[in-house]
């Protein structure tokens, strides 16, 4: 493949990253998703649109998250210097309301007066269910029948919000499903309804506008860095759902030559059992919900569940960018097992005095894993892109498990 | 409109008899495989004789997106049972031993398709009979991926449309559509609402504007009744998930079909096909 002159350019006028992206959607939904696409490319045009995203960043978010040098594990990891940017201390405890944001000034904008999401772990869904309450329209999330027993405080969060949570059994009852019934739903309601998604996935318009809200993660890190080192960071680590928190620290970086940019997906059980979700390192190419990228899938086209420890990364899909940049080459996409990704949890709390989500725990188990590897003046930045109040109970089922066995890890 | 689209296929051939006849069209949709490979066949085999006057054959996929719980189930039942889209062209060469002039087109989602493989897909399913294609994600926007290879192979490929496709939108979703235009009579899924002629109307009138193609109506069709009604307007009512609805109602509690489930769904089909028969249009010969 030729490199070209910028990583920065897609998707082009059709949604396409390379082979990647596209509109395969219904006909029913075509019109609404050229509407879409209409009302974003003039108000990522309008300043007024981003003064206003902005200001609710900084006033209601809690916007610039702090750039933090992890000292302790550093030292412990004995090589470059580990930074964390700590998405985790946003408004609802993700990055993920930095879109749903951004996808409620959207919704505003066109005129419409109802919103539905799809959630897996639930982040997305209270995230929706928060801008919906702080803007008074109704809300409806669609969840696998599973992940609402999974995620009830999740489930209850929404509750109170006054979001209606679906759960969805169709199909597998997963996240995959969720998204399907939530498409289902837009295709009924037309009309009044914007369909907020929760990642850098689904129909062009959505990978870029989702990643143009997403990247103020990594504009930020770069001022923070220059401010602090008075460089650019030389490598920086994100774990991949759908792909959006790693998205937006990466993009503003991809021209930037020296900067080496890994993506790390939920290896599960690992990559030689059926039991993982690493889409771009285990999957191939397909077309799902509305684009072309890599998925988990039979030899017959099927799409298959993943398995994480952690519900946020449990997507068979990936962000179609991501996959253009697998195949480009910029990115180095890699995966860690649920036992790496809950050593690195236990670590981050216990010497750093955070707990992390277990999605960025996977991001922190490639970075324990490699730190050692570079020079002492290496600048390493994680996005720590969650809190792990919501996985405290798995997590807590996890170790008691570990603890009736004898060896785990 | 360019050659390929004027291909003469048994779509073309069948529309233009129903239009010499002086009638309008039933379309029976069933999930090819449903509940298992045996009476998916047996089902198959049977639709014609009972009355359908085309027959739409859909391609299993784990995620239907378009499509409500009756279908989805349909597909999940099928899949469970080892249909794969290989196995879909095999009852199509099946099908066709027996049957050589009822058209028979494939509908389902893309990525099936896809991974088997655009060009060997196009290859086996012309060698197996295959007539036409509706790909439920592969708006005219993404008309590279499929319409023109099979348009190129001398398949037809049907274009759906909605009634959110408007007159600015038409011409182009038109601009490549052989065989007959699908218009989809409800903003919804399958087998959810069911509309009136006089719902659809308007739309019909729009399309026709566009195109001098067949409009086949399909999306919520249940009853002979509904179906008459729809070929007062349509050129062809579609029914889908009553059919699979049958299949469900008939099956075990181990979702094993109980014996006679195959003459359920064929006697649907010809009472279906009574109420479209019902109808008689503008005949352009004698009605026969
Ligand atoms: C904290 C956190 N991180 C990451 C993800 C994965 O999504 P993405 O890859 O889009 O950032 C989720 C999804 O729920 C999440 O809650």
């Amino acid at each position: 493949m030729n490199t070209p002159n910028t990583y920065r350019a897609g998707a082009d006028d059709d949604g396409h990253f390379g082979i990647y992206g596209g509109r395969y959607v219904a006909e029913t939904l075509m019109p609404l998703i050229l509407a879409v696409e209409r009302a974003w490319n003039e108000a990522r045009n309008d300043p007024d649109f981003w003064t206003e995203f902005h200001d609710l960043m900084k006033h209601y978010v809690g916007r610039p998250s702090p750039l933090y040098l992890a000292k302790r594990l550093t030292e412990q990891l004995g090589g470059a210097k580990v930074y964390f940017k700590r998405d985790e201390l946003n408004h609802t405890g993700a990055h993920k309301i930095n879109n749903t944001i951004g996808q409620i000034l959207m919704a505003k904008r066109m005129g419409k007066t109802r919103i539905i999401a799809e959630t897996g772990a639930g982040q997305h869904g209270v995230a929706t269910a928060t801008v919906c309450a702080l803007f008074g329209l109704p809300c409806i999330v669609y969840m696998g029948a599973t992940d609402v027993e999974r995620q009830s405080p999740n489930v209850f969060r929404m509750n109170l919000l006054g979001a209606e949570v679906r759960p969805v059994t169709s199909g597998t009852g997963t996240l995959k499903d969720a998204m399907n019934e939530a498409l289902r739903d837009w295709v009924a309601n037309v009309d009044d309804t914007f369909y907020i998604i929760g990642t850098v996935a689904g129909p062009h318009p959505y990978p870029t506008m989702v990643r143009d809200f997403q990247c103020v993660i990594g504009n930020e890190l770069r001022d923070q860095m220059d401010e602090a080192e008075g460089r650019l960071p030389d490598t920086l680590v994100a774990c991949l759902g759908g792909g959006s928190n790693a998205m937006g620290l990466f993009h503003p970086f991809l021209d930037d030559e020296g900067v080496e940019i890994i993506g790390v997906e939920a290896g599960g059980k690992g990559l030689d059992t059926d039991q993982h979700c690493a889409s771009l390192t285990g999957g191939k190419p397909g077309v799902l919900h509305g684009n072309r990228t890599y998925l988990l899938q039979t030899d017959d086209g099927q799409i298959l569940d993943g398995h994480s420890i952690s519900a946020g990364l449990d997507y068979p899909g990936i962000g179609p960018e991501h996959s253009w940049l697998k195949d480009s080459g910029r990115v180095s996409y890699v995966s860690v097992t649920d036992a790496e990704a809950l050593d690195a949890f236990q670590l981050c709390t216990r010497m750093e005095g955070i707990i992390p989500a277990l999605e960025p725990s996977h991001a922190l188990a490639h970075v324990i894993k490699i730190a050692g590897t570079y020079p002492k003046d290496h600048l390493l930045v994680m996005n720590l892109c969650g809190r792990g109040d919501k996985d405290i109970f798995a997590v807590a089922k996890h170790l008691g498990l570990d603890m009736g066995q004898t060896d785990q890890g | 409109m360019d050659m390929s689209q004027r291909t003469e296929t048994r779509i073309t051939r069948k529309f233009a008899q129903l239009k010499a006849a002086g009638r309008g069209g039933l379309g029976a949709f069933i999930t090819a495989g449903d509940p298992d490979f045996e009476t998916g066949l047996e089902i198959l085999m049977g639709l014609a004789d009972a009355g359908a006057d085309m027959i739409e054959f859909g391609i299993p996929f784990s995620d239907p997106m378009a499509d409500g719980p009756a279908v989805q189930a349909s597909s999940l039942r099928a899949l469970k049972n080892g249909m794969t889209l290989k196995k879909t062209l095999d009852m199509v060469r099946a099908f066709r031993q027996r049957d050589d002039e009822t058209p028979m087109v494939l509908m389902g989602y893309f990525n099936p398709i896809y991974i088997y493989g655009v060009e060997a897909f196009l290859v086996d399913a012309k060698a197996a009979g295959v007539d036409g294609l509706i790909m439920v994600d592969l708006p005219p926007e993404e008309e590279n991926e499929l319409c023109i290879p099979a348009l190129a192979a001398g398949i037809n490929f049907i274009y759906l449309t909605a009634p959110t496709t408007d007159a600015a939108r038409l011409p182009k979703v038109v601009e490549k559509a052989s065989g007959f235009v699908y218009f989809v009579s409800i903003t919804g899924i399958t087998g959810t609402r069911s509309a009136t002629s006089a719902d659809i109307a308007p739309h019909i009138e729009r399309i026709r504007k566009f195109t001098d193609l067949p409009i086949a109506v399909g999306f919520g069709i249940k009853t002979p009744e509904n179906a008459a009604d729809m070929v007062k307007i349509g050129d062809a009512a579609v029914v889908g998930s009553a059919l699979v609805q049958v299949i469900t109602d008939n099956l075990d509690g181990e979702n094993r079909a109980r014996p006679g489930l195959a003459a359920k769904v064929h006697q649907l089909v010809s009472e279906l096909a009574a109420g479209v028969r019902s109808v008689a249009k503008r005949p352009t010969k004698e009605v026969v």
